[in-house]
């Protein structure tokens, strides 16, 4: 049963692992060349990475129509606002917090609507992610603030020997939660539980037949996802040091979708080329200021002409077995 | 008592508004199984389009006229001007990413919507634009204790007729059936020899008019326009659509008008601040509970 682990071939892998160890040295090294502004808008990149994977999970590995992913982004980012701010709970202790708080509310929420099936399924969670953002809006409880949100988070610290407090260093704190996730998704994406996501993606009913426990896994990927998104929420409210609901609207889940359907479903190198196209393409285009965003929309369009499956779309049948000889003889070293 | 009947004539008004909109939400999902997200801003761009008309192009109208005259007119532009651009933003934004399948089409769809949105700022600039009190108009008719404007009225009377010769249409003519042959089964319809394309043509110029001639309505009912409001009246109009049914006419009309209602009185007797809320809130209970929205009807799954 070893040898089931090495599946892919040597050389294919050290080829597979060259694009990303170089996207991840270009990551690392571009803060220390640019200034201030341009590492913020590499740090929104990042956020928009993470949001894009975690919509990744339900949208893309799933096929899970989910128009309100904001709303997990929101609950993430005020647990960790009005835990902060009233109760002094260091940020990065919220991180977990965060995560945990939007993963049990996306159990609660999608446990009686997850047998909706497509446009249905849509439009449930796009109502969800209203409620969310109208009653933060109405303050429920005098928690949320109102329309003007939380103010004061506090930067994450560890004691007084590490704060983050520059763009460079939220940079990295982003950045870095994205390398763990991606890994983290890499190796679920390549796991029975992913497997079984790709096939009731596929088709529902066969994945069903063959004693796949489709609810419980369409529970599980809304599940992780918001806890993903939780996270993007954590480390967006410590870097704003304030959260309103207008920064979780409707059309930041439009976005979200976006990125993964831009990038390709299921892709997760996609997700990072439609994160780069949503977050970058704004302030390259800052120039042209007015006509920035009607550019945008019809490049959107125009993308979808060339390329429907998405830019970088996910290669699909990679396992490939190896002759059995070879196996035992590898084995047995 | 009358309060309550006011705040229905009040929530028919506005059901009304997200029944037109429904409408041609609903058809182009009958048909191309699309969430057209551009058509929220094909009722703004109405809106707007109503405005330049009422206060720019037909105020000598209204005032040799009256106000009827000008509304009249307003909305008969608008719903023309948005019947082509309905067709433009279909064979610019759409009819290249049908084939791809449908998600390519809701990212398109997304861009077609920034698009008109950021026209409309471009075109009208970015502020608010209110509807002029003096071009609008203001009679009231008085049933006992009951007070509802004639613009209430007529707005409640026009939609009514629009949507009931939509309903004709696509009920009882040829072309009609060929539109409800195609939603039911695009290659089969194809092979009777339904041309497509003009199927396609067809919804795409008379679910821009209706969204049109509701937003010009709206602009009269409440004065004031944003062009964002697209997305505002687009989503509860989307709502509605699901609620009645997706792809069934008669469902999107009735759930434009329920919805309408029970916003109304969620504001009145629950809460103003959660009357949205309270309208999403029923829409997943009513989906738990009838999948398949309260007039679709039950298909069984094709394995």
């Amino acid at each position: 049963m070893r040898d089931l682990q090495n599946l892919s071939g040597g050389g294919l892998r050290s080829a597979r692992l060259l694009a990303p160890l170089a996207f991840a040295c270009l990551v690392t090294a571009y803060p220390f060349a640019v200034s201030d502004y341009l590492i913020d808008i590499g740090f929104f990149f990042g956020i928009y990475a993470l949001l894009g994977l975690s919509l990744n999970i339900v949208l893309g590995e799933v096929g899970l129509f989910d128009l309100g992913h904001a709303g997990f982004y929101a609950i993430g980012a005020y647990v960790t606002a009005v835990l902060n701010t009233r109760y002094q709970v260091p940020v990065l202790v919220l991180m977990p917090v965060s995560c945990l708080a939007a993963a049990l509310f996306a159990y609660l929420v999608c446990s009686p609507i997850i047998h909706l099936k497509g446009d249905y399924l849509c439009i449930v969670t796009i109502g969800m992610g209203e409620i969310v953002r109208l009653a933060l809006i109405n303050n429920p409880f005098d928690l949320t603030g109102g329309p003007n949100g939380v103010f004061g988070i506090d930067f994450p610290r560890v004691g007084n020997l590490l704060v983050v407090d520059s763009s460079i260093e939220y940079y990295f704190l982003v950045w870095i939660t994205v390398g763990v996730s991606i890994a983290g998704l890499v190796s679920l994406q390549h796991s029975r539980i992913g497997r079984a996501w790709n096939c009731i993606r596929e088709d529902a009913v066969a994945a069903q037949a063959t004693g796949i426990n489709v609810r419980a896994y369409k529970l599980l990927a809304f599940v992780l996802g918001a806890a993903l998104a939780g996270a993007a929420g954590n480390i967006y409210a410590s870097k704003l040091m304030c959260v309103s609901p207008e920064s979780f609207t409707f059309w930041e889940s439009c976005l979200m979708f976006c990125i993964v359907l831009i990038g390709g479903m299921g892709s997760i190198p996609g997700v990072i080329v439609g994160a780069a196209f949503i977050s970058l393409f704004p302030e390259i285009f800052r120039p042209f200021a007015m006509y920035r965003m009607l550019v945008f929309g019809s490049i959107m369009i125009v993308m979808m002409m060339v390329r429907p499956g998405g830019f970088w779309p996910r290669k699909r049948g990679a396992v490939t077995l190896r002759p059995l000889m070879e196996d035992t003889a590898d084995g047995a070293v | 008592m009358h309060l309550v009947l006011e705040q229905i004539i009040n929530g028919l008004t506005i059901g009304s508004f997200y029944a037109l909109i429904a409408l041609g939400y609903s058809m182009v999902y009958g048909v191309l199984k699309l969430i057209n997200f551009a058509h929220g801003d094909f009722f703004a761009m109405g809106s707007y389009i109503g405005y330049t008309v009422l206060v720019f192009l037909v105020a000598g109208a209204t005032v040799s006229m009256g106000p009827w005259a000008g509304m009249g007119l307003a909305v008969l532009t608008a719903g023309v001007s948005l019947m082509a651009v309905g067709i433009a933003v279909e064979r610019a934004a759409y009819r290249p990413v049908y084939r791809a399948g449908r998600l390519p089409a809701v990212v398109s769809a997304l861009g077609a919507s920034i698009f008109l949105q950021n026209v409309i700022m471009l075109v009208w600039g970015p502020r608010y634009q209110a509807y002029p009190a003096d071009l609008i108009p203001a009679a009231r008719i008085h049933f006992g204790d009951l007070t509802v404007t004639m613009l209430q009225l007529v707005i409640l009377a026009l939609s009514f007729a629009l949507m009931s010769a939509l309903y004709y249409v696509i009920q009882k003519t040829t072309f009609g059936a060929a539109v409800r042959a195609t939603a039911h089964d695009r290659n089969t319809a194809a092979l009777m020899g339904i041309n497509f394309n003009r199927v396609i043509v067809f919804i795409f110029t008379l679910g821009p008019a209706l969204g049109a001639v509701a937003g010009v309505m709206v602009g009269m009912y409440y004065r004031q326009i944003s062009f964002t409001m697209g997305w505002n009246y687009g989503l509860k109009a989307f709502t509605a659509t699901i609620l009645g049914g997706i792809g069934n006419l008669p469902g999107a009309m009735f759930g434009g008008l329920i919805l309408g209602v029970l916003e109304m009185l969620g504001a009145a007797y629950i809460s103003a601040a959660w009357k949205d809320v309270f309208v999403f809130l029923i829409l997943i209970l009513v989906l738990i509970v009838r999948p398949t929205g309260l007039f679709g009807e039950r298909t069984a799954e094709k394995v």
